[in-house]
């Protein structure tokens, strides 16, 4: 299977998840993978960031994402971790990795995916801090960000 | 049909589910919002910047002026914030 999308609660550990992306494609040339961290910046820093999420629609979303990106850009293969729950501080948030038989590809995949995923799968960030729980809102860069593929 | 809300939506509701019988006049799903904000205040307040509420019906995301015809789920959800 070119597709995977696992949701998960649990913690993943990003170095094992690329180990066992990168194994064995004689046509593969180029492995990009990224990772998203829970961010606490210094001037408004967190205890812990909470995730929800609407798991078919989301599940739905992702692999439509990670199906775009292989058509498009002629991936060998893509796979989406996301999380939901709660979290904390340095943890991983998502995973994205493409193959692909050349760099470009596999960049411009990654980056396609990540930007439908921010905006386009039901998912919904809550920080907690000193101010108590806050819904993160939307941001419109991102919304560009994902305009420039159309 | 059963309406689903989430985020702060669902917070602000105080529920993250309900089943709805809305009559025959609702025939899109801004006519469900329209209705479901006459008959409740709290909605009417969480419903006000219509541009804000996202929706998905049968699992499916899709804009405000889809018919809600034999719709079983509808789910309200301000914009994505995911990765």
């Amino acid at each position: 299977m070119s597709i995977i999308v696992r949701l998960q609660s649990e913690i993943f550990d990003p170095g094992t998840e690329t180990n066992a992306f990168l194994k064995a494609n004689s046509k593969a040339g180029a492995a990009v993978t990224f990772t998203g961290l829970v961010r606490s910046e210094p001037k408004n820093p967190i205890t812990s960031l909470t995730l929800e999420h609407y798991p078919p629609v989301a599940q739905a979303q992702l692999e439509d994402f990670a199906q775009k990106a292989i058509t498009r850009f002629d991936l060998l293969k893509a796979t989406i971790i996301h999380r939901y729950g709660k979290m904390l501080p340095g943890e991983p948030i998502v995973q994205v990795m493409t193959l692909a038989p050349h760099r470009r590809a596999a960049f411009e995949g990654a980056e396609f995916i990540m930007d439908f995923l921010k905006t386009g799968a039901p998912f919904w960030k809550k920080e907690t801090g000193k101010n108590g729980e806050v819904w993160v809102a939307a941001e419109c860069r991102d919304d560009d960000a994902r305009k420039r593929w159309e | 049909m059963k309406i689903l809300y989430f985020a702060w939506l669902r917070e602000r509701l105080n529920r993250g589910e309900e089943t709805v019988f809305p009559p025959d006049s609702v025939k899109t799903i801004a006519d469900l919002m329209d209705w479901l904000a006459e008959n409740d205040e709290a909605i009417a307040l969480a419903f006000e910047k219509r541009d804000l509420i996202k929706t998905a019906l049968d699992e499916i995301i899709v804009e405000h002026d889809t018919p809600v015809k034999d719709a079983k789920t509808i789910a309200f959800f301000p914009p994505m914030t995911g990765g």
